[in-house]
């Protein structure tokens, strides 16, 4: 059977790809577009390091089939940095040393990049629950928390300026 | 790796006609969280994947003044962003949104929930209690059945050969009514219950309860209506005496499994508890009603 031709827009540029059926987002992504930041851990959306935006809703893109994408707005980990300039979750995260191995840490920067979007002073228990489904297994959580704390509040300081 | 074929039809008689011609390899997709991870494992190997996602009818959430019609494929995160489904059943929007992590919410679906017939599925419990009804389009046309009725063991529904749920009918809110859904689970987030219950139930002005619906997940092969806890708290005031029977009757109706989560003894004991907590939080509702 004939591939599937996928146009879809990833980091607000139009692309286009050809897949089978049973690739994931995840797969196209890393393999045939090689935008390999986002991570494959467990592959069954538990350990959300797959972590991308679909028309601006959280998923985790090895749970979507690369066909999906057609007509799709895609926001992967790739189009957080604006060139050499990083984006203040991402400061924040080396700031306060919220990672170690750094695996799980695109999941984690574009879910709470999608966290603040929608709510942009979240309490630590709703930070917590909203990452819940990342799982870092060498830092713990408490750096990764602090530093989105940092950053929303960093972010609410820039929005009042 | 033989190629699977995918369609996305745009309306239930093309997605009817693409299943019954799958002769029982087609498997519907919605939100993929339990089908693309039965794939991976092998549990299933379709032939066809039939994506629903473009069908309108299962797409929309819309209210009728007589009760909402929900489509099957819509996400979690939308329904919990729907104010006036989350204020008349917040019971059902609670549970629905107990499923997974937030990543599993911007995808998975009631309708994925219900068809993958897990024992302890969340949104089930909650949707029996509420009295939600699904419409399921198939061959030989469509037709309505109550949620109860899908799931007959774990992993398998009464949907015949290509048959598919449409929409989920949740019913006009009888003034006074309140629903609660809760779960128990060894830790605070990301599990599978080890007891689910659901408590629907309406007071009069005097507060006292004229009608009740009590329903358990995970305690049984399927999801279970328990009459018997219904009848304890009908005609009482939520009171001490109708909790204990009602606790009683709940135990009684547990035959659960013992695993990882919990054991029989455990989950029986939690199920009495869950309902005793679920009705308290139901009457509740159904006083600010």
């Amino acid at each position: 059977m004939a591939k599937h031709h996928v146009t879809t827009t990833i980091n607000g540029e139009e692309i286009e790809f050809l897949c089978e059926t049973q690739q994931t987002l995840l797969d196209v992504l890393r393999d045939e577009l090689e935008l390999t930041g986002s991570k494959e851990g467990c592959g069954s959306g538990d350990c959300g390091a797959c972590s991308v935006t679909v028309d601006g809703r959280l998923v985790c893109s090895c749970l979507i089939l690369g066909v999906e994408a057609e007509g799709r707005e895609i926001e992967t980990i790739e189009g957080m940095a604006e060139g050499d300039h990083l984006h203040p979750l991402q400061r924040k995260f080396l700031e306060h040393a919220a990672l170690q191995c750094g695996y799980c840490t695109p999941g984690f920067l574009v879910a709470a990049k999608s966290l603040l979007e929608k709510n942009p002073d979240p309490s630590e228990t709703e930070v917590r629950y909203w990452l819940a489904g990342n799982l870092c297994r060498c830092t713990g959580y408490d750096k990764i928390v602090h530093a989105v704390l940092d950053a929303a509040a960093e972010m609410r300081g820039q929005a009042n300026a | 790796m033989t190629s699977v074929r995918y369609e996305a039809p745009e309306s239930v008689q093309d997605a009817v006609a693409l299943l019954g011609g799958a002769n029982g390899g087609g498997r519907v997709l919605a939100g993929g969280t339990d089908l693309l991870v039965q794939m991976r494992s092998g549990m299933v190997a379709p032939a066809l994947i039939v994506d629903v996602k473009k069908i309108p009818e299962l797409r929309g959430i819309a209210g009728n003044g007589e009760g909402f019609r929900i489509g099957a494929a819509v996400p979690g995160a939308e329904l919990s962003e729907h104010a006036e489904v989350a204020s008349l059943w917040p019971g059902v929007v609670e549970a629905v949104d107990l499923i997974g992590s937030t990543q599993i919410q911007g995808r998975a679906s009631m309708g994925g929930n219900l068809c993958n017939a897990s024992p302890a599925a969340d949104s089930v419990p909650a949707l029996v209690v509420a009295g939600a009804r699904v419409t399921v389009a198939g061959p030989n046309g469509t037709r309505e059945v109550a949620v109860e009725d899908i799931p007959t063991k774990p992993g398998r529904t009464s949907l015949a050969p290509g048959e598919f749920v449409v929409e989920f009918l949740l019913p006009e809110h009888p003034e006074g009514t309140g629903d609660a859904y809760l779960r128990m689970i060894p830790r605070t987030e990301m599990d599978i219950a080890a007891v689910g219950c659901g408590v629907c139930l309406t007071l009069d002005g005097d507060g006292v309860c004229t009608a009740a619906k009590v329903a358990l997940g995970a305690v049984a092969p399927t999801v279970i209506v328990v009459p018997a806890a219904a009848e304890a708290l009908i005609g009482s005031k939520i009171d001490e005496a109708a909790l204990a029977r009602l606790d009683a009757a709940a135990q009684a109706a547990c035959r659960p499994i013992d695993d990882k989560r919990g054991t029989i003894a455990f989950r029986t004991r939690v199920a009495g508890t869950l309902a005793r907590r679920a009705a308290l939080l139901a009457a509740e509702r159904a006083r600010a009603n």
